[in-house]
């Protein structure tokens, strides 16, 4: 039977978030959390191809144990079991740590055919950590694709993804790891009637650090060569602001006389 | 603490840019990374240099000295003909530790991304993701990448003290084109490397490329947001009239009414036109940061106290819909055509 473990951060909802005006921190104390939602066409991609071959479904995450009943989210749309990396000792983690994180759960789950990620994060963005995973798993990677084929008997994956002026078709060998691309399908809805099996303890693990064997070096804020040296306001050029009154046929005339200046 | 494979005391001085190419020239990226490479090796009297991987692609090396580098590196080898972000990976990893560069920046592609994910872990040092601007510290040596924090106005700067290559990702339209000069001359050398234990995994089965978009060198850029209700055809025609390009926020392209090329902003397109007049954009930084490089800003929004104001320089607080068709229709006047603006 595929293999599949998907990768889902939990991320802040991005309206939810403040800036501190006093320290520029981020305050993300009153913001809900919610599935990074390119993670959610990312589980859009792996249940279609549980539907279509049937398969092991996993979930893999990252944070503290709040995040518990987020997750369940994932196992109400058809996830066979959630796995919450959760250990004091993995926060501060750059791309390096956390790639390295996740690579390490995953061989603890004993592996996959296919690693599936969204395209990036929302808090984040950098779209760094599928290629980072597939390299610490030392397998193959399509990413940012639309959607994705598997050729049990063959053994490999095919993606299709969009690129400047086109699109390609990659295949790989399985194991893999693949990126979806954001928005690119239609995340499907919580099925109620397994909310209850959902949201049962037994569907979600914790593991720590020992449970996975990392090694203390590599993860968390030691285990990461990046370090934030400081934080600016972000100031950008000093504008005009002029407010253009009248009718829209006044602010025509205004705007027209600006555009042919400017161009 | 895990070292990278090599650290600060066997770095040369030198910064190297991924050269990617594309169909017959250099993607434009890695061009504007060359100008702001060699300002950065300016500051520090150190040495540009590019890295090329491919096949039969060395032509491209001149266009690198041309725009700013003081030296290429071509790796010439037949299983970086078509790129596999694993041939990619293990060709740069050689070239890499055999040199030793201090910085290693890579240009935001589909392709740069892939190569610089795989690249930084095997090189086990860090990755400084989607830059919004790259600056060194001229007693140190050290890169500074600034990263934009997500839905505010907050930069981060990040630095890497101790592990090296120092590795950053730029995105198309941060940094502005060199002018290339043909004149210019720099030194060419052709490295080998082993590929023979790569495996093959990855092979691209089909690639269909036509006229490609580039919102970055569109003169007038015209953003829908959520406020124009789906009706970008008379975004569109505005631009045509104005010979320039359509682009969105990120939700209009969500719900499928502008393909995903025109999304401008921290996750989508960094433009930098003579003119950008937003439609019914609010002016979340996100979307803010792709745009705020523009000569004029005109927004158009109904809320006065929309944030995109903050960032224009002609402010109208009005309906989308009644003041683009005006503009349209003034535009279109045949006295201000012919005569004298």
């Amino acid at each position: 039977m595929l293999r599949i473990i998907v990768c889902v951060k939990i991320v802040p909802k991005p309206e939810e978030v403040s800036v501190d005006p006093e320290t520029w921190r981020l305050d993300r104390s009153h913001a809900r959390s919610e599935i990074n939602p390119p993670d959610m066409n990312a589980m859009e991609i792996a249940l279609r191809l549980k539907d279509r071959h049937g398969a092991r479904l996993d979930i893999l995450s990252m944070g503290p144990p709040f995040f518990d009943p987020i997750l369940r989210v994932a196992l109400a749309m058809g996830a066979d079991h959630v796995t919450l990396l959760s250990d004091r000792a993995f926060g501060g983690a750059d791309t390096l740590a956390t790639t390295y994180t996740l690579a390490k759960g995953i061989e603890k789950l004993g592996g996959a055919d296919l690693i599936i990620c969204g395209e990036e994060s929302s808090d984040g963005a950098t779209g760094q950590v599928p290629a980072g995973l597939a390299e610490w798993l030392d397998i193959g990677q399509i990413t940012m694709v639309h959607d994705a084929q598997v050729d049990l008997e063959r053994r490999v994956v095919r993606g299709r993804r969009e690129i400047k002026g086109g699109h390609e078709i990659l295949e790989t060998t399985l194991p893999a790891v693949l990126s979806v691309a954001t928005a690119c399908n239609e995340p499907r809805f919580m099925d109620y009637r397994i909310k209850e099996w959902a949201f049962d303890p037994e569907q979600v693990t914790v593991w720590g650090r020992n449970d996975i064997d990392a090694d203390p070096d590599l993860i968390g804020a030691p285990g990461s060569p990046t370090i934030v040296s400081g934080l600016e306001e972000a100031t950008s050029r000093e504008r005009k602001r002029r407010f253009l009154q009248g009718s829209p046929e006044d602010i025509a005339r205004q705007l027209s006389a600006v555009i042919r200046q400017a161009i | 603490m895990v070292q990278s494979l090599y650290g600060v005391a066997e770095e040369t001085k030198t910064i190297w840019v991924y050269l990617e190419r594309d169909g017959d020239t250099l993607e434009g990226v890695c061009l504007e990374l060359l100008a702001r490479g060699r300002e950065m090796a300016d500051t520090l009297g150190w040495s540009l240099e590019g890295l090329l991987l491919g096949q039969n692609i060395s032509s491209l090396a001149h266009a690198a000295l041309a725009c700013g580098a003081d030296r290429v590196y071509v790796v010439d080898h037949p299983r970086l003909a078509d790129f596999t972000s694993e041939a990619a990976t293990e060709a740069a990893f050689q070239a890499i530790t055999g040199r030793r560069p201090s910085m290693f920046l890579v240009g935001v592609t589909p392709n740069g991304r892939d190569l610089a994910g795989r690249l930084a872990v095997r090189l086990r040092t860090g990755l400084n993701a989607d830059c919004t601007d790259l600056r060194v510290n001229p007693e140190t040596g050290v890169l500074v990448s600034e990263v934009s924090g997500f839905g505010g106005g907050i930069l981060a700067l990040i630095e890497m003290p101790q592990r090296r290559p120092q590795m950053a990702t730029v995105r198309p339209g941060v940094f502005v084109p060199p002018e290339p000069d043909p004149e210019r001359t720099g030194e060419i050398i052709f490295l080998d490397v082993d590929l023979k234990t790569t495996p093959f995994r990855t092979h691209v089965v089909e690639r269909s490329v036509g006229e490609a978009l580039d919102l970055t060198q569109a003169p007038v850029l015209i953003a829908g947001g959520r406020g124009v209700d789906g009706d970008f055809d008379t975004l569109r025609e505005l631009a045509g009239l104005l010979d320039g390009e359509v682009g969105a926020t990120r939700p209009p392209v969500d719900d499928g009414y502008v393909e995903r090329a025109r999304q401008i902003g921290q996750t989508g397109v960094v433009c930098r036109p003579k003119i950008a007049i937003t439609c019914g954009v609010s002016g979340a930084f996100h979307f803010v940061v792709g745009i705020q490089d523009a000569e004029t800003i005109i927004a158009i929004n109904n809320d006065p106290e929309a944030p995109i104001f903050d960032y224009a320089d002609y402010c109208i607080v009005g309906d989308v819909r009644e003041i683009v068709p005006a503009l349209i229709r003034e535009l279109q006047d045949p006295r201000l055509a012919t005569g004298n603006p």
